[in-house]
């Protein structure tokens, strides 16, 4: 069952990798193209040799964003398919579509959104190469203290659900989330790398862009494979019948 | 609510279909080869490089940037 969920997770993957290809492709390319502009810009206007383009820009922006997308989403899949055996039937009433909606909403506010909120996307020229070593460490290191955060506030919510009720329990959860996430960010040091005069609508639109891919991904995944693993965990055979005892 | 699944109980949760033991392979060994499908899109040439050159850099590049993972 395990080996079948993570295939599954992997099929589903693909699938929205290539749609988080079509959306990067259509909403954030363009945004990429005109940092690059800028950067180009920048260079020409300090008489900077141009580094040799190893990969073309057509090539980085069909095949390479494809590979990229869709191995990316292939690998979340899997990994989904594997968080997705051990959580089914241990976060509560859920069946397998909620199960699934539910782990990908985690997964997209824990991996994408909190983050977001420290170490945003970055077009490229908005970021110094000398210090990719710092901001790498502290881009996974955000996305640990997050899903960790998210984690725990399951298991508050879990804890005081049988003496605060849903409503109460879930906001005792929420404000745990909310508080770790805050003092991390705190804690953390902020990245102002943006260099002076960089378009600041490019940088807003390409980071709305990266949001739109990450939802898409864990969207299609969450909705995608939710169905997939309600026919493998609860074939039910009411649902194709007619409704049972409805007055004709 | 609660007619998610008309087999079970109102409020009652569906029985886990693997045990942490069950599970252990293929969280190892699959998670692995998963995370390092990711860490060669997200950071393969950058922080960390296992392949010389800057070729698979520059290859998934601008799904680096637009997935979200820090670059230049
Ligand atoms: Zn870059």
């Amino acid at each position: 069952m395990v080996r079948s969920l993570l295939i599954r997770g992997m099929l589903v993957g693909l699938g929205a990798g290539l749609l988080a290809f079509a959306f990067a492709y259509v909403f954030g390319e363009p945004q990429v193209q005109h940092a690059i502009d800028f950067e180009d810009h920048l260079a020409a206007l300090h008489h900077d040799a141009m580094g040799p383009e190893v990969v073309s820009r057509g090539v980085q922006r069909t095949f390479g964003l494809l590979t990229g997308t869709v191995a990316t989403g292939v690998a979340l899949g899997g990994l989904f398919g594997l968080v997705y055996a051990y959580a089914y039937g241990r976060v509560g009433a859920l069946g397998a579509r909620g199960t699934s909606a539910l782990l990908a909403a985690g997964a997209f506010v824990s991996i994408t959104l909190l983050p977001f909120t420290k170490y945003p996307a970055n077009p490229p020229t908005v970021g110094n190469p000398d210090t990719i070593d710092k901001r790498t460490v502290l881009f996974f290191a955000m996305i640990a203290v997050t899903i960790l955060a998210l984690v725990a506030a399951g298991r508050v919510r879990r804890s005081l659900l049988p003496s605060l009720g849903g409503w109460n329990a879930a906001s005792a959860a929420g404000s745990v989330l909310i508080a770790v996430v805050a003092v991390a960010e705190l804690i953390l040091p902020g990245v102002h790398e943006t260099p002076a005069g960089f378009p600041a609508d490019v940088l807003y639109r390409f980071r709305i862009a990266s949001l739109g891919i990450n939802a898409t991904l864990w969207l299609t995944l969450g909705l995608g494979f939710g169905a997939v693993a309600q026919r493998l965990l609860e074939p039910a055979p009411h649902r194709t019948g007619a409704p049972a005892a409805s007055p004709a | 609510m609660s007619d998610v699944a008309l087999e079970r109980k109102a409020g009652a949760a569906p029985a886990p279909i693997a045990s942490p033991r069950e599970l252990l392979p293929y969280a190892l060994f699959g998670g692995l080869v998963l995370m390092i499908i990711i860490y060669f899109v997200g950071a393969e040439e950058g922080a960390l490089s296992v392949i010389s050159g800057t070729d698979v850099h520059e290859f998934v590049h601008d799904a680096r940037h637009l997935l979200g993972f820090p670059c230049h």
